[in-house]
């Protein structure tokens, strides 16, 4: 009872603090330049200028505290020792180049920046066109949509009971294995075998992902000029290719937002595979295993960080397009 | 080469009723025009023709065959929409290809037709451009290209130049009227709320009202024979006046005396009995001209418009009451808050009670109308027509009033 009180009156701060902050400054700017007098004109120009940094001030204050020093930060701690005591220049980047779980990582994370946006994009895509026209359309929509709402960990956990294995003699409990043993099969133990497991893993990012892509290019089909759906079918096109040569081309900038949205997401993949092989089995990937270094064991700061740069090195440039590709499309 | 008949069509959405009991016979190589007001189920109609609506009641047949239920692409229509349509994603030219790619045609039969469909259309220059880069006249020639390119027996046009400006509209019009004359056997069926569209492409114009059909005739059939009060109403502009009285001498020649004073005599023949009947005499606004005789209008000028070749005269704009509206010829100043009277040719008055045209009350049995041209000879009926014949007889001395020679006539 006391932790809940103590959270309404946190909420209860910060909502007030946010109010007092824009009303307070605000009274403040004008108190200092006030609109009026024989300087109106002037005093309003001069507030003007200062009033977008109330507004903005404390989102940039939050973002440098929480986003830019950290990436100084690593920076300079990739270039430091395991403590952080002593300049190393770019050893743990050279030992990374050499290191086996490094180029494991660098090969799934590959992987999957090649599988999941690619399946979860086209599952999308499926699901848009076929729930848009039937009647319980917007229900298989928001079923496919559900994943989303489940966090990553949650999703990892419920997977790891599809792929669950019990021992020879046991009941199965586990959905695949169930499925496997109906069908005469011998029950395997799935998150162990190289190198499907990697794909078992995947599998759950983009159960996760279909509907996120489905949301948006479903939007997107809708936008299609009805005209030109008729003319193609005037002109003779059967329903797969007024899909295929007249809607995706149509929706091709769309796709492409989606499709590196998620390849983000991908990029910095961790929690699914942290709960469900932690790594092992030939499934670590650079989030997981920069945690690995960082947290683990005896810590070692220095090539945590490293890897952490090289992870955002990779992300940035799809970052870069994504935007770029989104402000195109809003255009 | 294809003749379209519609038998009984009718469609609803729901139990809401859009078109019903639409029959209608179009020839091979008719250009057919759908007017009417917004929402009285024009474009609906061309549309279950192309097939894009279900047609809920009745038969299509195109060429004899029974077309509701033939998807419209085996229908042998193609359809220019008034959004132009063009796929955003393809060239001009893979814009007119697509339909005979679809169909499966060698590479080189399909750049023979696109090469010919731009070289007609000039749009040779543009063939490898985006429809982006085109302006909008240059993007609807290549809808019509994409027609074109398929060769078909029907041509529906859904308000092709709507989205055009005013010049680009009128060449873009007489575009479409040269490519009809350069395909005479094939027919060619065109929505527009346009008149001038309506009435300078047509060979006939269907007025669609109410959810059904108005009228269905050659456009100055429409314009001098309306059936009712709409028709007369919808076609011409500005609108037809409609000024109520009654009969008070009938025979070949019937005398109307109006409720704003005037008295008009009109070549429209009433019958014993009809003495006293309540009417709406129509007058058509560029058919009034003024007069120091008898007038069946006279009024006090409210507001002019001088547009040079006419001169638009507003009566009771400030009432109620719908404004009687004349056009003169030429340059008129000076007549605002005049008082001015106004008469018109017999022939060129119309009679409707209870909205429907005295010419029509014995059925539609009336001769196979022709224009009425400012040259008398030839024009409908004549003397020995006369009784059976409610027509408009013409003679040339209607048009000679008081020693001037009215410029124009009602049909032009």
């Amino acid at each position: 009872m006391e932790l809940f009180w103590l959270a309404i009156s946190t909420i209860a701060i910060g909502v007030f603090g946010c109010v007092a902050w824009f009303w307070g400054s605000n009274m403040v700017l004008d108190t200092i330049y006030p609109p009026k007098g024989p300087n109106a004109g002037d005093n309003i120009r001069k507030a003007n200028q200062i009033r977008p940094w109330l507004f903005l001030g404390p989102a940039i204050l939050f973002l440098t505290m929480y986003l830019v020093y950290p990436v100084i930060d690593s920076l300079w701690r990739s270039l430091h020792n395991s403590t952080g005591s002593r300049f190393v220049g770019v050893d743990n980047y050279t030992w990374l180049l050499g290191d086996g779980k490094f180029r494991e990582s660098m090969r799934n994370n590959m992987l999957w920046l090649l599988v999941v946006p690619a399946l979860s994009t086209l599952f999308g895509l499926i699901a848009a066109q076929l729930t848009d026209r039937i009647r319980w359309g917007n229900i298989g929509k928001s079923l496919i949509f559900m994943p989303m709402a489940i966090s990553f960990v949650g999703a990892g956990v419920i997977w790891k009971f599809i792929y669950e294995f019990r021992a020879e003699g046991e009941t199965q409990i586990g959905l695949l294995n169930w499925i496997v043993t109906r069908l005469g099969g011998d029950p395997q133990i799935w998150l162990t075998l190289i190198p499907w497991n990697n794909f078992f893993l995947m599998i759950v990012l983009v159960w996760i992902q279909t509907g996120f892509a489905m949301v948006i290019l479903s939007a997107a089909l809708r936008g299609i000029p009805e005209e030109t759906i008729e003319a193609a079918i005037l002109d003779g096109a059967s329903p797969l290719q007024v899909f295929m040569k007249i809607k995706v081309p149509q929706i091709m900038g769309t796709i492409a937002v989606v499709w590196t949205t998620i390849t983000i997401v991908v990029l910095k993949v961790f929690d699914i595979v942290f709960v469900m092989t932690n790594g092992q089995w030939g499934t670590q990937v650079l989030a997981n295993l920069m945690y690995d270094w960082m947290f683990r064991g005896s810590p070692d700061y220095g090539r945590g960080s490293a890897i952490a740069i090289v992870l955002m090195i990779l992300v940035t440039p799809i970052m870069v397009w994504n935007i770029r590709n989104a402000r195109k499309e809003v255009r | 080469m294809a003749d379209l008949k519609l038998e009984g069509v009718a469609k609803s959405y729901g139990d809401v009723q859009v078109l019903s009991d639409i029959d209608l016979t179009i020839a091979s190589g008719e250009f057919i025009v759908f007017v009417g007001p917004s929402g009285c189920g024009k474009s609906t109609l061309l549309r279950m023709i192309a097939g894009l609506e279900r047609i809920s009641g009745g038969t299509l047949q195109i060429d004899g065959q029974r077309m509701n239920d033939i998807p419209p692409s085996q229908r042998g229509i193609a359809m220019v929409f008034q959004s132009y349509a063009l796929y955003p994603h393809m060239t001009v030219r893979d814009n007119m290809a697509f339909a005979l790619k679809i169909a499966g045609q060698s590479r080189d039969q399909i750049r023979e037709a696109t090469d010919r469909a731009g070289k007609m259309l000039q749009l040779t220059p543009y063939l490898d451009r985006l429809p982006k880069a085109l302006s909008g006249g240059q993007r609807q020639r290549v809808a019509i290209g994409r027609a074109i390119v398929r060769d078909p027996k029907v041509y529906l046009f859904d308000e092709p130049l709507s989205n055009l400006d005013a010049a680009l509209r009128v060449a873009t019009r007489i575009e479409i009227a040269q490519l009809k004359a350069s395909m005479p056997d094939r027919t060619m069926i065109y929505v527009t709320h346009d008149q001038t569209e309506a009435m300078t492409l047509a060979d006939r114009i269907v007025v669609l009202a109410g959810g059904g059909i108005a009228q269905v005739g050659a456009p100055l059939e429409l314009y001098e024979r309306p059936v009712n009060e709409f028709v007369a109403q919808f076609i011409g502009s500005p609108a037809m006046n409609l000024l109520p009285g009654k009969v008070t001498a009938v025979g070949d020649m019937t005398t109307v005396a109006l409720d704003g004073g005037g008295v008009a005599q009109v070549a429209i023949p009433t019958r014993e009995g009809d003495q006293g009947m309540a009417v709406n005499l129509g007058v058509r606004p560029e058919d009034m001209r003024e007069t120091d005789g008898d007038a069946i209008f006279e009024g006090q000028v409210d507001l002019t418009e001088a547009l040079g070749e006419v001169t638009l005269l507003y009566f009771g704009t400030n009432q109620d009451s719908v404004p009687v509206i004349a056009k003169l010829p030429g340059i008129h100043t000076g007549l605002n808050g005049k008082t001015v009277r106004l008469t018109a040719d017999p022939h060129a008055l119309h009679l409707f009670h209870d909205g429907q045209s005295l010419l029509y009350r014995d059925g539609a049995d009336l001769p196979p109308y022709r224009p009425r041209t400012t040259a008398a000879a030839g024009s409908v009926g004549g003397a020995d027509g006369a009784a059976s014949m409610p027509g408009r007889s013409d003679t040339g001395d209607d048009r000679i009033e008081g020693g001037t020679i009215k410029p124009e006539g009602p049909a032009r």
